[in-house]
C-alpha cells in the first residue's frame, strides 16, 4: 500500500520542520513541509495527508506568548478544516512550540462549556530557557502516537512549557479521561526530571479521541542513539533512538 | 488615541522578573525594596473603541489560565494603582527609533484581528514599594534599563502618540577639504565619527581636488566606511618593519604574509589534494566536506555594541554571523553556532567600575541572554564555546560569535553580471546602527553610550529566520548571482562591495524604511539588522518576488550593477554622490608602520609560602579544588542549558556529556541528517599569555583548538582555521610588535600542522579611556587576545570519542610531554606560583602526537581508546576530574609516571614538584583511556613518542593521585570534585 502522508505545517519562525519531516520519513511516512500561507490559500491540501504535524520553534517570535499568533492564524482560517480533519481519521501532533499551538487552538483539553482550553503551558519555573534531556513515562490509553511506548528519554528545550490548569478540578478530570498520556518521571537516582515545574508532571496530553497529541518533549530529536548525551557510554551507535517509536505508532495507526 | 494595556501574572509566584528586582535592590544596597510587582504593557495607537481594545486584549495579549490584563487611555490612573503598600510605578520602554521586535509582532498580529493600528510600543512595567524616586531610577538603570536603547518613566507616561518622523527633505552638503591642515582634518574626523586618518584625509582632498569639486557628504561617508578598519584590515594589511626576537622583519602586508601565507603553504604542498574551496574571499571560509556538500565557517566580533548595550549586541553579534554564512557563496544554510566571552571577573568589585561600565555579571548574563534569544529562534544550535575571565576585560569585554554552515557542492563561488539588478531583502531600514563600522574602529570611553546610541542595534530574529528560509528557497531554484549580508557599513558596504568591479547604480529612495525622516546618508550607512543584498538577473525577478512574498520577506530593487566602474547614489532622480571604484577600494593610501617586541626573560617560579603549612596531599587537594571552581575551568552549565543545542538533530557529541554530564573538549555534528560525516569544533584561547608572550599565546591557541578537535575524533589532516585577533591600542611600536609576533606565530604553527586559515576577522583597538575620581586620564588595553577556532571533519560520527570515563579496569596514559612552565597558568591564577616561564609549543611534536592519537581513534575495528580529553586550563589533574565527572567513575594516577621535561625546578621540593606536573598546561598533551585488550596495541602505536601509562579507571567514585615520591595519595571523591566543578553555576 502507499505510504502514509505526513503533512509538517510551518510558519515564520517554525525552526523544527526539516528534522521532523526527516523523523517522518524514517518511520515510513512520506512528508512534505507545507507553509501555513500555502494552506490558508488551498486548504484542501489537507486531504492529501493522514497525519498533520505542528513542530517546534518560535512561530512568529513568541513575543506576545509562545503559539499565540500561530493559534490565531489557525482559528480564524482553518478551524472547521482542522476538525473535518480530525474527524475523518487524520492525526495532529504538537511538539513544543506545536502543543503550545494545539492548546489555543482549542483542539486539546478545551472545556466545551466555556469553548477555551483547561489548560496552558506557561513560563517554566525557572524563569529560563531549559535544554536538557528527561526521562518520560506514558499511559498511552487511546493515543494513537505512544502504543507500546512505555518509559524513555527525550530531550526538551523551552522556556514556556510548564503545564498548568485553570483549577485542580480540571487537572483530576483530564487525569481521569486519560488525556494526560505522557508525564516527566524521575531518573535512575529516583530525582524528578520534570523540567519546568508542570503541574502532575504533565510533559503531553492528548485529546478523547486519542487522534491528537501535544507534547513539550522533541522525539524528532531522537531518532538515532548518538543523538543521546551518553550514547557513548550506554548505547549501540547503529541503534534508533526511543524517540522514532511515536512517529512508528503514528504511521502505524493510520495504515491499519 | 493611546491605549496602553497592562498583562498581569494571576500566580504572583511566578513572576520571576519581580523576584530577580528584589534581589538586584538588596545587592545594591536599596533599602525598603523588599516586595515588586511586574506586567507587560502595551502602548496601541489608534482609533479604537474601549470594546475593541478589551478584545484584542482578551483574545490577543493575555493568556486566560495564567494572566489578567487591566487597560486605559495612557495615563489613566486605574493603570498605575496597584496595591497601596506598591505605590511606586516604573516604566522601562525601547526609545522612538529602536528596534521592537515585540511590539512588531503585535502590530501583525492586531492586523489579523481586522484592526490597523497606527503604531504599538512594548513596556515593562514595574511597581516598587515607597521609595525614593532616585534610587527608584537607579535601580531601572543599573538593573532593567540600558541607556543605549531604553527610556525610563518614573510614574504616569506622559505620551499622546508614538509615531514620529517627519519626511526628509533633500539637501546637498558639500564639505570642503581644500586648504585644511591636519589639525582641521582631525577636527573633522572625529566630529563626524569618520575614524579616518589626516594621511587618509589628504589622500580624499587630493582625489577631489583633482575632479575639481568638494566631496558630498555621502560620498565622504562612503569613504569612510570603506576605509574603517572594521571594513579592511587597515592595520594587519600594513606595510610593517618589524624588530622582534627572530631578527629584523619587513612585511608588506603583514596579514597576507603570515595567515594567508600559511594557507597558500598548506594548500601548494596538498597539491591536487587541496580540500579548501574559498578562502579569505568571501563572507566565510568554504571548504570541502563530502561528495556533494561544501561547508563554510565564520567567526565574528561584536565587542563595543556588546560593552553598551550586552544583550543587543550579542543578539546581533551572532545574527550578523550567521548571515555572514547565508551570504556566502550561493548561499549556505546555517547549522551550528559558537560562542565565546571574555569577560571581567565575577568577584569585580562594583564600587571600583569607571563610570559607564557594565558590571561583568550582568554584562555575562545580557550576552548569554542576547545568544539564547536570537540563536534559539533561529534554530541553530549552539554547540561550542567558552568563558574566559580577567580583569583586563572587565572595561571592554570581547563576544565572539562563530556560524558553521553547509552548502552544495560548486556553489561557492558567486559572481556578479551587469545588468543585475540590485534586491535589498529581509527587514527595513531605520536610524539604528548608524556608524557601528567607524565605531568599532575608535576606542571605547565613559562617555561612549551617550555618543553612540545609534551604533548599538537590537536583532528581530524571526526576521531573519524567514529571511533565511527565504534565501535558502531561492538558492534552491537558482534566482541570484551573487550575494551578501549588510553588516558593518550598511548598504554602503554591501552594495560597494558587490559592485566593486562593475559599479552600480543605487536609487536611495527606494529603499524601504521603518519610519520617516531619513536622510539619504543614513539610508545607505544605517547598519539596520535582518538585511541581505542580492544581484538578480532582470529576468529572474518576477519569480524571486514571489518567493519572498510566500515566506512573507520584502524584497525590494533599489537600483543595477552597471559595468561603468563607477558608484552613483540617486535620490529621487537626482544623482547626489559619485565615486569611483577604483579610488575608493584601491585608493587608501597605505601608512608604513614600525613595531618591536623583547621577549621578557622568563623568570625561575617562585612559590609564596602558604600562611598555615599544609601536607603535601592536601596541598595538592585543595589546589585541584580551588581550579575546578576557578572561573575559566568552572562547569558552564548553567550557560549551556539556555542555549539550545539539539535543533535541527544534527548534534552528536553535545557541550555537556556522559550520564555524569562532564564537559566536551570538541564538539560534534553531523553535516546532512542521515549521513554518517561530521564537523567537529574546536576553540582555542590562552588569554593570560597574552601580556607575557603573544608568540605563545597565539601558538598555544591554535594548539588547543586542534587539540580540542583532535580528541573528539576531527582527522587531522582536514582542520580547518579560524583567526580571530582582538588586540588593544595599536598605535605604539610595541603594542602592534605583540600582534606581529602573534601573526607569525599563526604562519608557524599553521604551517607545521599543515591546517589552513580558511577566514578570520581581526577587531583592534579594544581600549577603554575615562577620567578617574582624581581627574587624571586612564586607558586600559585588553590583554592582546588570539580566538583560534578550528573546524575538523570526522568521516563517521559513531566513532566520535568523548572525554567521560567509560569503564572501570581501563588503563589510562598521558600523551605528550609535561614541562615545568607555569606562567600564566591557573595555578597561578589561584596565587600558588609567581613568575614562571611561558609554555611553549612544539608545533612539531604536538602534531605527530595529534595524528597518533587519531590513528589510534581509527584503528579498525572500533578504535584503541574509549575516552579522549586534552589537557589544557588546569592542566592534567583538572583534565582526569572532568573525565571522572562525566563518567561517574573514579581514577588513579601516579605523578612519578608522568613524562616530563623539567627545565627550572629540578631541585624543587616534593610538593612543588607535585603541583608542576598535575598542573601545568604544556600544550598539545591528552589523557587516553584504553581497555585492556587494546593495550599491547596501543602501546605499539605510540611507540617513539612521548608517552607513558599513569593509572587506571576505578570502580569507586574517587579520584586518587599519587605523589611523585610515592608517599602520600590525594584523595577526592567525585561529589566534592563535582561540587567544586559546579560551583561558579549556584553561586
Amino acid at each position: 500500500m502507499l505510504s502514509p502522508r505526513a503533512m509538517i505545517l510551518r510558519a515564520p519562525g517554525t525552526n523544527c520542520d526539516h528534522e521532523t519531516a526527516y523523523a517522518f520519513e524514517r518511520a515510513g511516512a512520506v512528508s512534505r513541509r507545507v507553509h501555513l500561507r500555502v494552506l490558508v490559500q488551498k486548504p484542501k491540501l489537507v486531504n492529501d495527508f493522514q497525519i498533520l504535524c505542528i513542530p517546534g520553534g518560535f512561530s512568529y517570535g513568541d513575543d506576545i506568548a509562545s503559539g499565540r499568533i500561530f493559534a490565531l492564524e489557525l482559528t480564524s482560517h482553518l478551524a472547521d478544516v482542522l476538525h473535518a480533519f480530525r474527524d475523518r481519521g487524520g492525526l495532529i501532533l504538537g511538539i513544543c512550540n506545536g502543543f503550545q499551538v494545539l492548546l489555543q487552538t482549542g483542539l486539546l483539553l478545551r472545556d466545551p462549556l466555556t469553548g477555551t482550553a483547561r489548560a496552558s503551558l506557561a513560563t517554566n519555573q525557572s524563569g529560563q530557557f531549559i535544554d536538557r534531556w528527561v526521562h518520560l513515562r506514558s499511559v498511552a490509553g487511546r493515543c494513537l502516537f505512544l502504543q507500546d511506548i512505555d518509559v524513555f528519554e527525550l530531550p526538551v528545550a523551552h522556556g514556556e512549557g510548564r503545564f498548568v490548569t485553570r483549577s485542580l478540578e480540571d487537572l483530576n478530570h483530564l487525569d481521569a479521561t486519560g488525556q494526560l498520556v505522557l508525564r516527566y518521571a524521575p531518573d535512575s537516582n529516583g530525582v524528578s526530571t520534570n523540567p519546568n515545574g508542570a503541574a502532575g508532571d504533565v510533559a503531553g496530553a492528548c485529546d478523547e479521541s486519542g487522534q491528537v497529541l501535544g507534547l513539550m518533549p522533541h522525539p524528532e530529536r531522537f531518532i538515532d542513539a548518538t543523538q543521546h548525551p551518553a550514547w557513548n557510554t550506554r548505547l549501540d551507535a547503529n541503534a534508533s533512538g526511543a524517540g522514532l517509536a511515536l512517529f512508528a505508532s503514528a504511521v502505524k495507526a493510520v495504515s491499519s | 488615541m493611546l491605549w496602553e494595556v497592562d498583562v498581569h501574572l494571576r500566580d504572583a509566584t511566578t513572576d520571576h522578573a519581580a523576584r530577580a528586582l528584589v534581589a538586584g535592590a538588596a545587592e545594591l544596597g536599596v533599602d525598603n525594596c523588599a516586595q515588586a510587582k511586574t506586567a507587560n504593557g502595551w502602548l496601541i495607537e489608534g482609533d479604537f473603541s474601549r470594546n475593541q481594545v478589551e478584545h484584542l486584549a482578551a483574545v490577543l495579549l493575555t493568556d486566560p489560565i495564567t494572566e489578567t490584563f487591566t487597560l486605559g487611555e495612557v495615563g489613566d490612573q486605574s493603570l498605575y494603582a496597584s496595591c497601596a503598600e506598591l505605590p511606586t510605578v516604573l516604566h522601562v520602554l525601547p526609545r522612538a527609533g529602536v528596534t521592537d521586535p515585540a511590539a512588531q509582532s503585535a502590530l501583525e498580529a492586531l492586523s489579523l484581528l481586522g484592526l490597523r493600528p497606527l503604531a504599538v510600543r512594548s513596556v515593562r512595567k514595574y511597581w516598587l514599594p515607597p521609595i525614593d524616586p532616585s534610587a527608584a531610577l537607579r535601580l531601572a538603570w543599573k538593573l532593567l534599563a540600558s541607556e543605549a536603547i531604553h527610556d525610563v518613566v518614573l510614574g504616569p507616561i506622559q505620551l499622546c502618540t508614538l509615531s514620529g518622523g517627519q519626511p526628509w527633505i533633500f539637501v546637498q552638503e558639500s564639505i570642503p577639504l581644500d586648504g585644511l591642515d591636519e589639525q582641521s582634518l582631525m577636527r573633522l574626523s572625529r566630529e563626524r565619527c569618520l575614524a579616518l586618518s589626516a594621511h587618509e584625509l589628504h589622500a580624499v582632498r587630493d582625489h577631489f581636488h583633482s575632479l575639481g569639486r568638494p566631496p558630498f557628504e555621502i560620498e565622504l561617508e562612503t569613504i569612510a566606511q570603506t576605509w574603517s578598519e572594521h571594513c579592511c584590515h587597515k592595520t594587519l594589511g600594513s606595510p610593517i618593519d618589524h624588530t622582534g626576537p627572530a631578527g629584523e622583519a619587513h612585511y608588506d602586508n603583514l596579514l597576507k604574509e603570515t595567515v594567508f601565507a600559511a594557507t597558500h603553504a598548506v594548500r601548494e604542498s596538498l597539491g591536487a589534494n587541496d580540500w579548501c574551496v574559498s578562502v579569505f574571499r568571501d563572507n566565510s571560509g568554504v571548504v570541502r566536506f563530502d561528495g556533494d556538500h561544501d561547508i563554510c565557517v565564520k567567526v565574528e566580533t561584536h565587542n563595543h555594541p556588546s560593552a553598551l548595550e550586552p544583550y543587543g549586541g550579542a543578539a546581533t553579534g551572532l545574527g550578523g554571523v550567521i548571515r555572514d554564512v547565508l551570504g556566502t557563496g550561493l548561499g549556505a544554510k546555517p547549522i551550528a553556532n559558537l560562542d565565546v566571552f571574555c569577560v571581567g571577573p565575577p568577584t569585580t568589585i562594583a564600587a571600583d567600575l569607571p563610570p559607564g561600565v557594565i558590571h561583568p555579571n550582568r554584562l555575562l548574563s545580557g550576552v548569554v541572554a542576547g545568544v539564547r534569544d536570537y540563536g534559539n529562534r533561529m534554530g541553530i544550535p549552539t554547540i561550542a564555546g567558552a568563558v574566559a575571565f580577567d580583569p583586563g576585560y572587565i572595561c571592554n569585554p570581547l563576544v565572539f560569535c562563530g556560524t558553521v554552515g553547509i552548502m552544495p557542492r560548486n556553489s561557492a563561488m558567486a559572481t556578479v553580471l551587469a545588468g543585475d539588478l540590485i534586491v535589498v531583502a529581509g527587514g527595513r531600514t531605520g536610524r539604528d546602527g548608524i556608524h557601528g563600522a567607524t565605531f568599532s574602529s575608535v576606542e571605547l570611553s565613559s562617555g561612549s553610550e551617550h555618543q553612540s546610541g545609534g551604533s548599538v542595534q537590537i536583532g528581530h530574529a524571526i526576521h531573519e529566520k524567514i529571511l533565511t528560509d527565504f534565501v535558502l528557497e531561492a538558492t534552491q531554484q537558482g534566482l541570484f548571482h551573487a550575494i551578501t549580508d549588510c553588516g558593518a557599513g550598511g548598504l554602503s558596504s554591501a552594495v560597494g562591495e558587490m559592485g566593486a568591479q562593475l559599479g552600480a547604480t543605487v536609487d536611495l529612495d527606494h529603499v524601504p524604511l521603518k519610519y520617516a525622516g531619513l536622510s539619504a546618508s543614513e539610508v545607505w550607512i544605517s547598519e539596520a539588522q535582518e538585511r541581505m543584498v542580492l544581484a538578480v538577473d532582470p529576468a529572474n525577478w518576477k519569480k524571486l518576488a514571489c518567493v519572498a512574498a510566500a515566506e512573507g520577506v520584502e524584497a525590494t530593487v533599489i537600483g543595477t550593477f552597471t559595468g561603468t566602474g563607477r558608484l552613483v547614489l540617486v535620490w529621487q532622480g537626482r544623482t547626489i554622490g559619485m565615486l569611483d571604484c577604483h579610488f575608493l577600494h584601491e585608493g587608501r593610501p597605505r601608512q608604513r608602520l614600525r613595531s618591536r617586541h623583547a621577549i621578557a626573560a622568563g623568570e625561575p617560579s617562585t612559590w609564596p609560602q602558604l600562611s598555615a603549612p599544609v601536607s603535601q596531599a592536601d596541598a595538592l587537594a585543595g589546589c585541584l579544588l580551588d581550579l575546578l571552581a576557578a572561573p575559566d575551568v568552572a562547569s558552564k552549565e548553567s550557560i549551556i542549558r539556555q542555549y539550545d543545542h539539539e535543533v535541527q538533530g544534527g548534534s552528536v557529541v553535545k557541550p555537556l556529556l556522559g550520564p555524569g554530564t562532564g564537559p566536551a573538549d570538541g564538539t560534534v555534528v553531523r553535516g546532512v541528517l542521515g549521513r554518517n560525516r561530521g564537523i567537529v569544533l574546536g576553540v582555542g584561547i590562552r588569554h593570560r599569555l597574552g601580556k607575557l608572550d603573544p608568540y605563545q599565546m597565539a601558538a598555544g591557541a591554535i594548539v588547543e583548538a586542534i587539540a580540542n578537535a583532535t580528541a573528539a575524533g576531527a582527522n587531522p589532516a582536514r582542520i580547518a582555521l579560524l583567526d580571530n585577533f582582538c588586540w588593544g591600542e595599536c598605535r605604539s611600536e610595541e603594542s602592534l610588535g605583540a600582534l606581529v609576533e602573534a601573526c607569525r606565530a599563526c604562519y608557524d604553527t599553521a604551517v607545521a600542522f599543515a591546517a589552513p586559515f580558511v577566514s578570520g576577522k581581526d577587531s583592534l583597538n579594544n581600549v577603554f579611556s575615562w577620567t578617574d575620581a582624581a581627574g587624571l586620564n586612564r586607558e586600559i588595553s585588553i590583554p592582546p587576545t588570539l580566538l583560534a577556532t578550528a573546524m575538523g571533519q570526522i568521516e563517521d560520527v559513531r566513532r566520535a570519542v568523548t572525554s567521560d570515563l567509560k569503564q572501570f579496569g581501563n588503563r589510562l596514559a598521558i600523551v605528550g610531554i609535561t614541562r615545568d612552565q607555569l606562567a600564566g597558568s591557573q595555578l597561578q591564577w589561584l596565587g600558588r606560583v609567581q613568575n614562571g616561564r611561558v609554555p611553549t609549543v612544539d608545533a612539531i611534536a604536538c602534531r605527530s602526537v595529534c595524528e597518533t592519537i587519531a590513528r589510534a581513534q581509527r584503528t579498525e575495528p572500533a578504535g584503541l581508546m574509549v575516552a579522549c580529553h586534552d589537557c589544557s586550563d588546569g592542566g592534567l589533574a583538572t583534565a582526569l576530574a572532568e573525565m571522572a565527572i562525566g563518567g561517574c567513575l573514579g581514577a588513579r594516577i601516579e605523578l612519578a609516571q608522568v613524562p616530563i621535561e623539567f627545565l627550572e625546578m629540578t631541585a624543587a621540593d616534593a610538593c612543588q614538584r607535585d603541583l608542576a606536573i598535575a598542573f601545568s598546561e604544556t600544550p598539545g598533551r591528552f589523557i587516553c583511556e584504553v581497555p585492556a585488550e587494546q593495550v599491547a596495541e596501543f602501546e605499539t602505536l605510540l611507540a617513539g613518542l612521548s608517552w607513558a601509562w599513569i593509572g587506571c579507571v576505578l570502580p569507586d567514585k574517587q579520584v586518587e593521585i599519587v605523589s611523585v615520591d610515592g608517599h602520600t595519595t590525594s584523595r577526592l571523591s567525585l561529589s566534592q570534585l563535582a561540587k567544586a566543578w559546579r560551583s561558579l553555576a549556584s553561586s
